[in-house]
């Protein structure tokens, strides 16, 4: 399915400029935390030109597909525009999280840079 | 330090000494003695760790606090005296008057007779009032899951409420030193030296919020310093010398958070945000016993070399609300390791996993989960680290088992299951130097909200 993706974006034109996949671990940084079996990943634009893709791009349901399969739950947004920071809840990520979970990452501390994987498009000049 | 009716201080320099229990043991004597601060804020409690203090309270009932605490008090007392540092921390558990003592039997040691008040915030512990309070109609519903709190009433360890910093205040107003509390707030910590000093008062929403975010700032210790810090962090300096954080607090709700000199780590706008996004939920309603904190109002702005100045927090009406943490038994667990070489590393990793679980099952042992990690395989990022992965390369894969029952016997089977693995299973294994897993009790968290009428923190002074 991700790879149908991939096809159908490569090469589409957006805008006057010329579409380019990049990955969030270029645009953005990240730190991820743990309450119960939800954890959050606060996601922060590098550079304030970049927030405006994050928002557009990096939707709740974006973030959804991206860990299908890796968490139950729904995913939240919150928007923290004076710290170019987007917040996301990933509910049903940690195996029941804190004591119960049987995972190495029972906190969630590295779906920090799991979400860096995904990729987003951006525009370049022709 | 300050008394009723002098003029407020310019400036009250708060100093985080440690993140949790088990956090670096230099830090706070770093902190004390590194420059000037008036306060080190340390934070020990974790939501598991009251469950652990309150089975050692149950064997003897002299323990039940941060142990770690008392030696590093009686290591520091001298300089704290000295430099006129008082210390606010929640290292007394579910025992503070125990840990009290304790700290007070150090100081007698160290001959600071007279010269130490030590102030114990209790209160918080509802462990002994939990029947009265649900026969009283108060549910303590599970947060998370809607369930009530009959469901595993009989398995209950430990039940506390989180209180806030007004406590800790009033122990400060009474001339405390040393300010021992149980279950006070991590953010509470911090905001209550500026509450004292500055003479913040209870609707003071915007300056609670700007403490409170001070307070979130700190609480993780290096966290918002360097430590385990993304953005550039190849970059970042000395973290063999990493500089635990400092809050300098104004009157105003201002604050800048900065460092000793000549410490490691690094203090910016970008690491301090990573921080500030840390374990948060709805940004705008940051819920503590103190008041609601809009997070999307902070300002950032650099203010120097290793200097963060932050502004402009906004705050709410707090709730009638408290958060209770209530930790109870949810059976055993064990994980079970084994390392595979390369070549078909991953390969034979996969192949021991099949053997192990024929195995489980044949034994009929029955587990409410089994879970199978590849470490070096997606063990952390799943299929999203598979996709781009060479698995056929990889030069070991660590296979990571690890099983859930709340039959004791069925997880110590389990453990007796890993070792054999290595003779009579797929080849190119090592690693179990550590030898049979231990299978381990689980204790689960149990989130919920009492009224706070319901809850009475009690402030009281020791003297050494």
């Amino acid at each position: 399915m991700r790879k149908a993706a991939v096809r159908r974006l490569a090469g589409r034109a957006v805008g006057k400029g010329r579409a380019k996949r990049v990955r969030l671990l270029e645009l953005a940084h990240a730190r991820s935390g743990d309450k119960g079996d939800t954890a959050n990943v606060g996601l922060i634009a590098l550079k304030p030109e970049y927030y405006p893709l994050l928002v557009k791009q990096v939707t709740a349901a974006r973030v959804a597909r991206h860990f299908k399969g890796m968490i139950t739950g729904t995913v939240e947004r919150y928007e923290l525009p004076n710290l170019m920071a987007l917040n996301f809840l990933l509910h049903g990520a940690l195996d029941g999280g804190g004591t119960i979970s049987l995972k190495t990452d029972a906190q969630g501390k590295v779906l920090s840079t799991a979400l860096l994987r995904l990729e987003i498009e951006i525009e370049v000049a022709q | 330090m300050i008394s009723k009716g002098s003029p407020a201080p310019p400036t009250v320099r708060i100093a985080a000494g440690q993140g949790f229990w088990g956090d670096w043991l230099e830090a706070p004597y770093r902190q004390v003695t590194g420059g000037p601060i008036d306060y080190l804020m340390l934070d020990y409690l974790a939501e598991v760790t009251m469950s652990i203090l309150q089975k050692q309270k149950s064997r003897d009932p002299t323990l039940g606090y941060a142990k770690d605490f008392v030696p590093l008090m009686e290591r520091i007392l001298p300089t704290l005296v000295e430099r006129h540092i008082k210390v606010i921390a929640n290292a007394g558990g579910v025992n503070p008057p125990a840990c009290a003592e304790a700290v007070a039997a150090a100081a007698r040691r160290l001959r600071l007779d007279g010269k130490v008040r030590i102030g114990v915030v209790t209160g918080d512990d509802l462990l002994g009032r939990l029947d009265g309070l649900v026969a009283r109609g108060h549910e303590l519903t599970n947060l998370d899951t809607g369930r009530p709190l009959r469901d595993v009433r009989d398995r209950v360890r430990s039940a506390n409420a989180y209180l806030g910093a007004w406590p800790v205040v009033e122990a400060l107003r009474q001339g405390a030193d040393i300010v021992i509390t149980g279950r006070v707030t991590d953010t509470g910590l911090t905001l209550a030296p500026m509450i004292h000093a500055f003479g913040w008062k209870r609707d003071d929403w915007d300056l609670l919020a700007a403490g409170t975010v001070a307070g979130h700032t700190i609480e993780c210790g290096a966290q918002c310093s360097g430590g385990n810090c993304l953005v550039d962090w190849e970059r970042i300096p000395d973290l063999a010398n990493v500089g635990y954080p400092i809050v300098e607090a104004h009157a105003d709700g201002t604050f800048d958070i900065t460092k000793h000199p000549s410490t490691g780590g690094r203090i910016s706008v970008p690491g301090v945000t990573e921080q500030l996004v840390y374990e948060m939920g709805n940004p705008a309603e940051y819920i503590t016993p103190d008041c609601i904190a809009d997070f999307t109002t902070i300002r950032l702005a650099p203010a120097g070399k290793d200097r963060v100045r932050v502004s402009g927090v906004r705050g709410k009406p707090a709730t009638d609300k408290l958060k209770v943490s209530i930790a109870y038994f949810y059976g055993y667990k064990a994980v079970g390791t084994l390392v595979y070489a390369w070549p078909d590393a991953y390969k034979k990793a996969k192949a021991a996993d099949g053997v192990l679980r024929q195995r489980l099952t044949a034994l009929g042992l029955e587990f409410e989960a089994i879970l199978t990690e590849f470490v070096g395989a997606g063990a952390t990022h799943g299929v999203l680290a598979l996709e781009t992965a060479d698995l056929d390369a990889l030069p070991e894969v660590q296979l990571r088992i690890g099983v859930r029952s709340f039959d004791a016997a069925a997880v110590e089977r389990f453990t007796r299951e890993i070792a054999p693995l290595i003779l009579n299973g797929p080849p190119s294994v090592t690693g179990f130097a550590g030898g049979r897993p231990k299978p381990e009790e689980i204790v689960a968290y149990w989130p919920a909200l009492v009224d706070k009428r319901m809850v009475e923190p009690c402030v009281e002074i020791v003297e050494v």
